[in-house]
C-alpha cells in the first residue's frame, strides 16, 4: 500500500512539475513575442531605398561625394567607375569621415583607414566598407540604400561604369 | 558604501523619470528642461552620475580587496559569483542608462558597445538586434534601454544585493584582515550592533553623501550636443569604465577583442574560487610574505608590457597588423592573441620556478597581472588617446 502510494505521489508531483514548466515557457512564448511584434512594427515602412544621386558629370574622377540621407558615399574612381560605400565604419559601427588631403577615410573611433575604394588601409577594420548597388540609367547615378553588401576586399567586378 | 550609492541613485533616478521622456525627439530637450528649468535638476542629476561612477569603482575595489584577503574561499566561493554579478549589473545599468540623455557621447558609445556583440560568433547579430530593436540605434532602442535601466536591472541588483548580504551573515561575517603571524583562527570578542557598528556605518554613509553632493553640486553631470548620427566625434570615447576594453579594441580583431580574451578572463575570475588550493586560509593581505613579492613583480611586470605592448603596437607593427597580407583573422588576431597567452604561460611558468610558490600565490600574481594590466589600458584609454585614437600626452588633449 505504501509503494502504491509513493509511485502515485512521485507521479502527481512529476505532472504538476511538467505543467509548471509548460506554463513557463508558455508565459515566456508570449512575452517574446509581445516584444518581437513591437519590433516588427518598428522596422515596417521603409521605403524601397533608391536613392537618385545625379547626373554622371557631376561627379568628377578621383572624388568621393558624401549622401546624408542614404548615409552613403559616393566614390569615382581614376579610372572613371562608380562605387557607393556605405558611411559606417565595418569595425564598430562609426561614421567616417572622408579626409580629401590623405585621399582616404579616417574612422574617429578606433583609427581604422580605408582608401577610395573601401579597402583596409589600416586596421583594427575587419573587412571593406560594405557597398549599395549602383545603377546609371540614362546618364543618371542611382543608388540602392535598401541593404548593404558585405564583402571582403575590393574586385574590380563591384565597380559600376558608365 | 555601495549600498548607500544605490539608495542615492534610486532616490535620484526615481525622481528624473517624472521629468525623462524616452523618444529620440523628446529625450535630449528633456534633459535640457531638467538642466535649466527643473528647480534642483541640476544638483539630482548630477548626483545620479556621480553616485553611478562611485558605484563602479567602489564595487571594483571590493571586489579587489575580497580577492587580495581570499574571502572568496568555502564558505564564501557562492558569494563570489554573486558578487560579480553584480558587478556585471552595475555595469549593465551604466551602459543603459549612458544612451539616455541622447547626446552625441551617448549615441557613438552605445553604436560601438552594440557593434561589438555583433562579433559575438552564433548569437551576436541577433543579440544585437534584439538589443537595437532594429538594425540602428532609434526609438525601439531607447525603449529598451529605458525599460532595462529603470525597472528590470535595478529590480535584478536590489534582489541580488540582499542576497549578496545574506550571504555574507551565513558565512560568519565578513573576512577580518589579520597580520600575517597570526595564526589561523583568532578569538573574536563580538559587541552589540548597536550602537557599536551602526554608528560607524552611519558616519561613513554621511561622509559619502556630503562628498557626492559637494562633487555634484561644483562638477555637475555632462551634457553634449544633441545626437548625430551622420558625424562621429573625434575621439569617440565610451565612459571610463570602458576604455580599458575599448583599448584592446585598437590592438586585436575584433573576434578576439569581444569575445575570446574577455570569455577567457571572465571564465577564469568567475573560476577562482573553485581551483584547488593548497590552503583555504583567508584573511592575509596578499596571503605572506612571498605572496607580497610575487604579486609586486606581476604589478611590475604589467606596468613595464602593458605600455611596451600598446607603443610596439602603435609604432613598430604596421597598419598591415603583426603578418601584413594575412588574412586580418590572422595577422590581427590569432598571432598576437597567440603572443598575449604564450606569454602568460612564460610568466606562470616562471613564477612556478623562480618562487616555488604555493597555487594560492600563483593564482594571486596572475590575477594582479590581469588587474595592473587592466588598469593601464583604461589609464591610456582615458588620458592617452587623442584625435583618431592616436596616442598624446594628457596635456595634448
Amino acid at each position: 500500500m505504501a509503494d502504491v502510494d509513493k509511485t502515485r505521489r512521485s507521479f502527481l508531483s512529476r505532472i504538476l512539475s511538467a505543467l509548471g514548466a509548460l506554463a513557463v515557457l508558455e508565459a515566456g512564448w508570449i512575452a517574446a513575442s509581445f516584444l518581437g511584434s513591437r519590433r516588427r512594427q518598428a522596422t515596417t515602412g521603409e521605403g524601397d531605398g533608391l536613392q537618385v544621386a545625379g547626373p554622371v558629370e557631376r561627379f568628377e574622377a578621383g572624388t568621393v561625394t558624401a549622401f546624408r540621407e542614404g548615409e552613403f558615399y559616393l566614390a569615382r574612381l581614376k579610372d572613371g567607375g562608380f562605387l557607393a560605400l556605405h558611411r559606417k565604419c565595418t569595425h564598430l559601427g562609426c561614421t567616417v569621415p572622408w579626409i580629401p588631403d590623405e585621399q582616404r577615410f579616417t574612422c574617429p573611433c578606433h583609427a581604422s583607414a580605408f582608401d577610395i575604394r573601401g579597402d583596409v588601409l589600416n586596421a583594427p577594420a575587419p573587412r571593406a566598407l560594405d557597398l549599395f548597388p549602383v545603377r546609371i540609367e540614362n546618364g543618371i547615378v542611382k543608388v540602392d540604400t535598401s541593404k548593404p553588401v558585405r564583402r571582403a576586399s575590393f574586385e574590380s567586378h563591384q565597380v559600376t561604369w558608365v | 558604501m555601495s549600498l548607500v550609492l544605490f539608495l542615492m541613485l534610486i532616490s535620484t533616478g526615481v525622481l528624473m523619470i517624472f521629468v525623462y521622456e524616452p523618444s529620440p525627439q523628446r529625450a535630449y530637450q528633456s534633459i535640457l528642461f531638467m538642466e535649466q528649468e527643473v528647480l534642483f535638476g541640476r544638483l539630482i542629476r548630477g548626483v545620479h552620475y556621480w553616485s553611478a561612477n562611485l558605484l563602479i569603482a567602489v564595487a571594483a575595489l571590493h571586489m579587489l580587496r575580497v580577492f587580495l584577503t581570499g574571502a572568496f574561499h568555502p564558505p564564501r566561493q557562492s558569494n563570489w559569483i554573486i558578487g560579480l554579478s553584480l558587478l556585471f549589473l552595475i555595469l549593465l545599468s551604466g551602459f543603459t542608462g549612458y544612451l539616455l540623455p541622447w547626446d552625441q557621447t551617448s549615441y557613438w558609445a552605445i553604436t560601438i558597445c552594440t557593434e561589438m556583440l555583433g562579433y559575438m560568433p552564433g548569437i551576436g547579430p541577433t543579440l544585437q538586434r534584439v538589443i537595437l530593436g532594429g538594425t540602428e540605434i532609434g526609438s525601439a532602442t531607447v525603449i529598451n534601454f529605458y525599460a532595462l535601466h529603470t525597472i528590470v536591472v535595478p529590480f535584478l541588483l536590489a534582489m541580488l544585493m540582499t542576497w549578496h548580504f545574506w550571504r555574507v551573515r551565513l558565512a560568519g561575517g565578513v573576512v577580518v584582515p589579520r597580520d600575517s603571524g597570526d595564526g589561523p583562527e583568532i578569538g573574536t570578542d563580538y559587541v552589540p550592533f548597536i550602537p557599536n557598528l551602526l554608528v560607524r556605518e552611519i558616519a561613513v554613509a554621511l561622509i559619502l553623501i556630503a562628498f557626492v553632493l559637494v562633487v555634484a553640486i561644483v562638477f555637475g553631470a555632462p551634457l553634449g550636443e544633441l545626437a548625430n548620427p551622420g558625424v562621429s566625434p573625434n575621439p569617440a570615447k565610451a565612459p571610463w569604465y570602458f576604455l580599458g576594453f575599448q583599448e584592446l579594441q585598437l590592438h586585436f580583431h575584433p573576434l578576439f577583442a569581444v569575445f575570446v580574451i574577455p570569455l577567457v578572463v571572465a571564465i577564469a575570475i568567475l573560476g577562482v574560487p573553485y581551483l584547488r588550493y593548497d590552503s583555504d586560509l583567508s584573511g592575509n593581505w596578499f596571503l605572506s610574505e612571498k605572496g607580497q613579492r610575487m604579486a609586486a613583480v606581476a604589478a611590475g611586470t604589467a606596468l613595464l608590457l602593458t605600455p611596451l605592448w600598446i607603443l610596439v603596437d602603435e609604432f613598430v607593427v604596421g597598419p598591415g597588423g603583426w603578418l601584413p597580407g594575412a588574412a586580418p583573422i590572422i595577422s590581427d588576431g590569432l598571432l598576437p592573441g597567440g603572443a598575449l597567452a604564450a606569454g602568460v604561460v612564460a610568466f606562470y611558468m616562471l613564477l612556478k620556478k623562480f618562487f616555488s610558490a604555493s597555487k594560492n600565490e600563483t593564482v594571486q600574481a596572475l590575477f594582479v597581472l590581469l588587474v595592473v594590466g587592466f588598469t593601464i589600458l583604461t589609464v591610456t584609454g582615458v588620458w592617452f588617446r587623442g584625435a583618431g585614437m592616436a596616442l598624446v600626452w594628457p596635456w595634448q588633449m
